[in-house]
């Protein structure tokens, strides 16, 4: 027993821990940006997850059919973005109910990518996944470098992407109108922006992030796809948005919390810690329901969250 | 001085100036009502020009159309004689027209200079200019009187500092023309004549303003000329020095109109409903109630004036049961209440008129006659073992129908047919059949057209005179003036003064609104 707790604090094991839970944020940090910027402008997109699996497909298909990774995160892309487009038609055009209207996407995608798995590659297959990208001196430092600077190319985009974001919603127009229209749409409206624009810009770009997390997943972590390989990650990324009380680094400060406990359960199960594994599993899930318990009353989400905006007669 | 300074939109240098917006023939139709029949409006440069009408008049209607917001049915709008199409907010902007709307369109997260800034394009092309922006506001402010802190959020401010920054987003976009849209309705008396001042100043900048309105006085003091609609219809335009206050009555309402209400002296008897040193919290968890003290005799009325969102919706709740007392003590006929329930305190005779009737005074799917019975509705004789017995429903609900002149097709109609003055109306028979001991009424003509607010009154009136303890509270200071025999101010939750009736004054009562404490006298 006690040197199996000398195995799991060793440092090399907690550098290990360290290195899978900054790569584990990756599809996270996508979608759970993607998902703030929908819902700084009054979107509540639930379908994340079901455009997470899609975007998951399609870049694994394509990459498996051409062998090139980049036609296949832009499928990805492209997949997300039309995800993202019928999402925006349902509630901004047709002012359905955001919730419900949501869980449908996550059903049409959890459905469909599942669908094409088994026309399109009938059992489960490899590919390459996104390389790793040794940033120069940087990955050399002792102990760090490796934790840090080691990754492929879509683990340090999804990590820049956390700065842009908060750059794009506090300091450019657009992001002033964006939150505008999150919190009082009938005033942006007075002041001649279109709330219906505005609003198809985050839910598209919502998409298109929610299509690269699941590229991240499958073409960039993992290499494989497999149905429902999401497993509910998606619906943990709409929590962390909560939980990062609608900021990119609330949202940067979850995803790593989050993963960090992921990679720790993984750990600890590869090591052979005596706890049953559905508990180790669970931990996550667990910590994101008390996190949220103890969180969810410090901030006030955006006023105009999952309402509808029609002007009047 | 005639162009606007640093004039931030191309448009606003580019274009002329407004030396007259015309409209004609305006025709809006809304479904069952004709909101604006054939009505014909101008307003020039340099002056201010008041649209005078009671509650669904059509006076915001037809500026709504002259902002962009609505699109006529019929009509033309003519700038500088040249006829021009407003299809949107945008396009009255471009031409130089600005709305301060009664609900200010401000983001409250937002600050002064993000709020004026949505929409303009920026001098750092995607990147914003607030720090421009704000300079520009400061220069705006000193020249109009308008001193706003640029980088204050909104929700930091007052009522009438956001009101400023409403003007400063106009002012700020080349507004020529400026509507107002009943902009003293939330102000202090010291704050009307301030904005009264900046009106002032702007007519004199060449701006033309329209001042949208149903309270006479103030539109005899602040305008040229005065424009007077009824039911969608112009009555008739005026210069202010040619007209009365009567004429203009008797132009909104169609008839004579009694501005003194009939009031026989107070007999106050015992104290039916006390608050003692009442401590209560807001819906945020801020404190909004600081110890207050009031005692409620048989037999009178205490006014209680105050601004609104300084603790009145949380007192209202606090009588009525519905917010919980962090401190202190209620008490109903000498009956400590503080921890009863609101059904407890209605069986002692409390009776309940909430400020938002379509809220929490009636239910707008339930039909007049279930509206009428709802406090009652589980005892006989209109529910006997469990079912509701219609008939006697229906015939109680005739009587109050007749009593109350309550205007419906019939007592099986959804309530959310009803014009305001009925639904209150439905609201004041419900509540005063009980015969109540005390009642607690929160804004209680708010809204309503010139002949229900007199009903109204009338029936408190009559229930003061019948021996009941009236706490009323309303941000109308006329309302308070007219009707209380006691008056109290309200200021972040305390109370400032309590006076009788005869020696309070508008001004006393301004200051006191604005938290200006009295000195001891004597």
């Amino acid at each position: 027993m006690e040197g199996l707790l000398e195995k799991v604090l060793s440092l090399s094991v907690l550098l290990g821990m360290l290195t899978s839970g900054i790569r584990l944020a990756t599809p996270y940090l996508y979608a759970a940006i993607g998902e703030t910027f929908g819902q700084r402008s009054g979107v509540l997109n639930l379908g994340v997850e079901g455009q997470m699996l899609m975007g998951a497909f399609a870049a694994f298909y394509v990459t498996w059919r051409t062998g090139n990774l980049l036609l296949g995160l832009l499928a990805a892309v492209v997949v997300g973005a039309l995800m993202g487009l019928a999402m925006a038609v349902v509630t901004v055009n047709l002012h359905a109910e955001q919730g419900i209207s949501g869980i449908g996407f996550y059903l049409f995608g959890l459905g469909m990518s599942d669908l094409l798995f088994q026309k399109l590659l009938g059992t489960v297959r490899t590919v390459e996944p996104f390389p790793d990208l040794p940033i120069p001196l940087l990955s050399d430092i002792p102990l760090l470098g490796p934790v840090f600077f080691r990754h492929n190319v879509l683990v340090y985009a999804a990590y820049l992407l956390v700065p842009l974001a908060w750059f794009v919603l506090n300091k450019t127009t657009l992001g002033l109108n964006i939150r505008s229209v999150g919190e009082n749409p009938e005033a942006a409206d007075s002041l001649g922006i279109s709330v219906a624009r505005v609003r198809y810009f985050t839910i598209i770009l919502g998409g298109v992030l929610s299509g690269i997390a699941g590229a991240a997943l499958s073409v960039g972590l993992l290499g494989v796809f497999q149905q429902n390989m999401t497993s509910g990650l998606g619906f943990i990324a709409v929590a962390l948005v909560y939980f990062g009380a609608w900021r990119p680094l609330g949202v940067l400060a979850g995803a790593l919390i989050f993963s960090l406990v992921n990679a720790m359960q993984l750990w600890v199960q590869v090591l052979g810690v005596p706890i049953p594994s559905e508990l180790a599993v669970m931990m996550p899930y667990i910590l994101t329901i008390v996190v949220l318990v103890l969180t969810v009353s410090r901030a006030r989400p955006p006023s105009a969250l999952t309402k509808p905006f029609e002007r009047e007669a | 001085m005639n162009s606007v300074p640093s004039a931030p939109l191309a448009t606003a240098s580019t274009r002329p100036r407004i030396q007259h917006v015309e409209m004609r023939g305006i025709v809006k139709r809304f479904p069952g009502v004709l909101a604006n029949d054939h009505v014909d409006f101008d307003v020039q440069a340099g002056e201010i020009h008041a649209l005078l009408g009671e509650n669904g008049a059509g006076k915001t209607t037809l500026m709504k159309i002259l902002y962009g917001m609505y699109q006529p049915d019929e009509g033309e709008i003519r700038i500088n004689g040249r006829p021009v199409r407003i299809a949107s907010p945008r396009d009255a902007i471009a031409l130089g027209i600005g709305m301060v709307h009664q609900h200010f369109m401000l983001v409250e997260t937002l600050t002064v200079a993000e709020n004026v800034a949505l929409g303009l394009p920026s001098s750092r092309g995607l990147l914003t200019d607030l720090d421009v922006v704000a300079r520009r506001l400061r220069e705006l402010g000193e020249r109009y009187g308008l001193v706003v802190d640029p980088h204050a959020y909104i929700w930091q401010l007052s009522v009438g500092q956001q009101q400023r920054v409403e003007i400063l987003k106009a002012l700020y976009r080349g507004a020529d023309v400026l509507i107002l849209d009943e902009p003293t309705a939330v102000l202090t008396p010291q704050e009307v004549e301030e904005l009264f001042a900046v009106m002032r100043q702007m007519a004199r900048e060449g701006h033309g303003l329209v001042f949208i309105s149903h309270k006479l006085h103030e539109v005899l003091a602040i305008s040229d000329r005065i424009t007077v609609l009824r039911d969608g219809r112009k009555i008739g335009t005026r210069p202010a020095r040619e007209t009365t206050k009567e004429e203009l009555a008797r132009w909104m309402v169609g008839r004579e109109v009694r501005f003194h209400l009939e009031k026989e002296p107070a007999r106050p008897g015992p104290v039916l409903l006390e608050l003692e040193d009442v401590h209560a919290e807001s819906d945020r968890g801020t404190p909004a109630l600081q110890g207050v003290s009031l005692q409620v005799r048989a037999g009178e009325i205490l006014g209680l004036a105050g601004v609104s969102g300084n603790g009145q919706r949380e007192l209202a709740q606090v009588v009525a049961g519905l917010r919980p007392v962090t401190r202190g003590r209620v008490r109903l006929l000498d009956q400590d209440v503080t921890e009863a329930s609101p059904a407890a305190r209605m069986d002692l005779g409390l009776a309940y008129i909430p400020e938002e009737r379509m809220k929490d005074g009636l239910i707008q799917e339930f039909t007049v006659a279930e509206n009428l019975i709802l406090r009652d509705h589980h005892k006989p004789p209109f529910s006997r073992k469990g079912f509701l017995h219609w008939p006697t429903v229906y015939a109680h609900s005739r009587r109050l129908i007749q009593a109350f002149r309550i205007k419906t097709p019939s007592v099986k109609t959804p309530a959310r047919y009803l014009s305001g003055g009925n639904l209150q109306k439905i609201v004041l028979a419900r509540e005063l059949a009980r015969e109540p001991k005390v009642i607690l009424a929160a804004q209680p003509t708010r809204g309503l057209d010139i002949g229900a607010t007199e009903y109204v009154r009338e029936r408190l009136l009559e229930q003061r005179t019948r021996g009941a303890a009236v706490l009323l509270i309303s941000e109308d200071l006329d309302e308070i003036l007219v009707l209380s025999d006691r008056i109290a101010v309200i200021y972040e939750g305390r109370i400032m003064a309590v006076m009788p009736r005869e020696e309070a004054t508008v001004e006393r009562l301004g200051l006191l609104m604005a938290g200006v404490e009295e000195k001891e006298k004597g």
